[in-house]
């Protein structure tokens, strides 16, 4: 599949971060769809498959990430999920994400920084896409 | 049901198998606790063996001989105090010794049972212990659940400050990369966002102040007779660019000067909070009243706003650290988290209430009542 082809979904409920995340995404030449809520994102997940979702961890509740990540890889097994969250320190709050027991249920298949350099996203991204298409 | 350790430590059997006897059913149950203590009580009968069954028991009380054959009562005394463990020990003599009571006092010893006792007298003064041992589980439970308070608050906190740093970090790469191609004025949305960042983070630190100052105590506390409307009008001039901004009108109703005894700073927090929330959360063109009124001994405050309101889910968490509504009618506006939780700390102190009645897309109520002519807490 050609990188135009691709549709990646970007939650975040920081607007900077979203819109800064969907420039990068966007300059690596996928399409994008974002939302601001855990909500909003499962309005677009009612109609829309996408190819990848990357989700913030804290929006609405502190664990929303982890629970949009949960509804989609009910509805959508196949779609590679990143969940992208601060520094490790800040996930003690309701999960520890290195706990390998939270990790299976939450099903996510990265977990990356916020603060991950363009060209790291990007090989993250090509990867779990040419994983899902091999 | 809770079984506490015992070690008796004498030279004599008869003392050991008697005291194992006595509290053998022997069960502690008060109504303020909520399990009951029953006794294991293991015996050594000297010092030496003592210490052993110490390091590899755990005990929770030990009852102590003086007089033994090899290391004397007080040296096991001592080697606990040494060795930090938290044993309650209650010696065991056979003569009162002044000097001896003094010494095994100061080594921590935390009650003397003369010899020859009897069973009550030994229940007695187990019962005290174990009243003890469960006020001592219950502070450290308390001190372990308020460092767990704490982590959050500073997790959350670490989170609020580093997202808008993170935002204003990505623009000036974004900025510094030319994104937008080369002319300056491409990249106005990106500086105005920054600044917006910066803007909230000071408030946020701000409040984070107000925060320290209500936690940290009372001591700079300044008790005066504080004019409660000229602190209402104030937080109103304050705030009346951002009304005008929004078409918001502002109405103070009250009969006379209203006086009460508080701290004025606090007065103005709070104010300055429920007038600013009321202007922010309103509607374009809405309106805010702020009433203020004396009511059976209580001083009323009512800020009623024509905003956006809110759900019984959204009204009953808005008292807690940090949490700030998020949907759709409130995403485009900024705030610290802070702010509704340093006002209901502030009203505690004052051995006052605050409430919240809502309706969403008709507006909010908060109510708040300080009790007059008392001091505070």
């Amino acid at each position: 599949m050609k990188p135009g082809n691709i549709t990646i979904l970007i939650v975040d409920d920081d607007k900077d971060y979203l819109f800064q995340l969907q420039t990068k995404v966007h300059n690596f030449g996928f399409k994008t769809i974002t939302a601001e809520s855990q909500k909003e994102a499962e309005e677009i997940l009612e109609k829309t498959k996408p190819d990848l979702a990357i989700l913030d961890l804290m929006m609405e509740n502190e664990d929303s990430g982890f629970i949009l990540c949960y509804k989609m890889k009910k509805k959508y097994p196949d779609v590679p999920i990143i969940i992208a969250t601060g520094v490790a320190a800040e996930t003690g709050i309701t999960f520890d994400i290195n706990d390998e027991n939270n990790r299976k249920w939450i099903k996510a298949d990265r977990f990356l920084d916020k603060g991950i350099r363009s060209e790291c996203l990007k090989e993250e991204i090509d990867n779990l896409l040419l994983k899902n298409n091999s | 049901m809770s079984t506490l350790k015992i070690l008796v430590v004498d030279d004599e059997p008869g003392i050991r198998s008697g005291i194992s006897r006595i509290l053998r059913n022997f069960r502690v149950d008060y109504p303020f606790m909520d399990e009951a203590f029953e006794f294991d009580v293991i015996e050594a009968s000297t010092g030496e063996a003592g210490i052993e069954i110490i390091e590899s028991n755990q005990p929770d009380i030990l009852l102590l001989d003086n007089k033994l054959p090899g290391i004397q009562g007080i040296e096991v005394l001592e080697y606990i105090k040494k060795k930090q463990k938290s044993i309650i020990v209650v010696m065991i003599t056979s003569y009162a010794s002044l000097e001896l009571a003094v010494k095994a006092t100061s080594d921590g010893a935390y009650d003397f049972i003369p010899k020859p006792f009897t069973p009550q007298e030994l229940k007695s003064s187990i019962e005290n212990i174990t009243k003890r041992v469960f006020l001592k589980k219950m502070t450290n439970k308390l001190q372990d659940s308020g460092k767990q308070i704490r982590f959050t608050f500073l997790s959350v906190l670490s989170h609020e400050l580093k997202a808008p740093l993170n935002a204003i970090e990505g623009y000036l790469k974004m900025i510094k990369e030319r994104q937008n191609g080369p002319k300056l004025e491409d990249y106005d949305v990106m500086i105005d966002r920054s600044l917006d960042r910066i803007k909230g983070m000071r408030s946020l630190i701000l409040d984070l102040l107000d925060l320290t100052r209500v936690e940290s105590g009372k001591a700079k506390r300044n008790i005066t007779d504080v004019d409660l409307v000229m602190v209402a009008r104030t937080a109103m001039d304050t705030m009346r660019p951002y009304a005008i901004q929004r078409d918001v009108t502002m109405n103070l109703h009250h009969q006379g000067t209203i006086i009460i005894k508080a701290d004025a700073e606090e007065m103005e927090i709070i104010f300055n909070n429920l007038i600013s929330n009321a202007i922010k959360y309103n509607k374009d063109g809405g309106t805010v009243d702020c009433t203020l009124q004396l009511n059976e001994g209580c001083m009323e405050i009512n800020v009623v706003d024509s905003g956006i309101g809110m759900t019984p889910v959204e009204t009953d968490k808005i008292f807690d650290d940090f949490v700030r509504i998020k949907n759709e009618k409130t995403k485009n506006i900024t705030g610290s988290g802070l702010g509704l939780s340093i006002v209901k700390k502030l009203i505690d102190n004052y051995a006052g209430k605050i409430e919240v009645t809502s309706i969403p897309d008709q507006g909010s109520t908060f109510n708040v009542r300080l009790p007059i002519d008392k001091p505070c807490l």
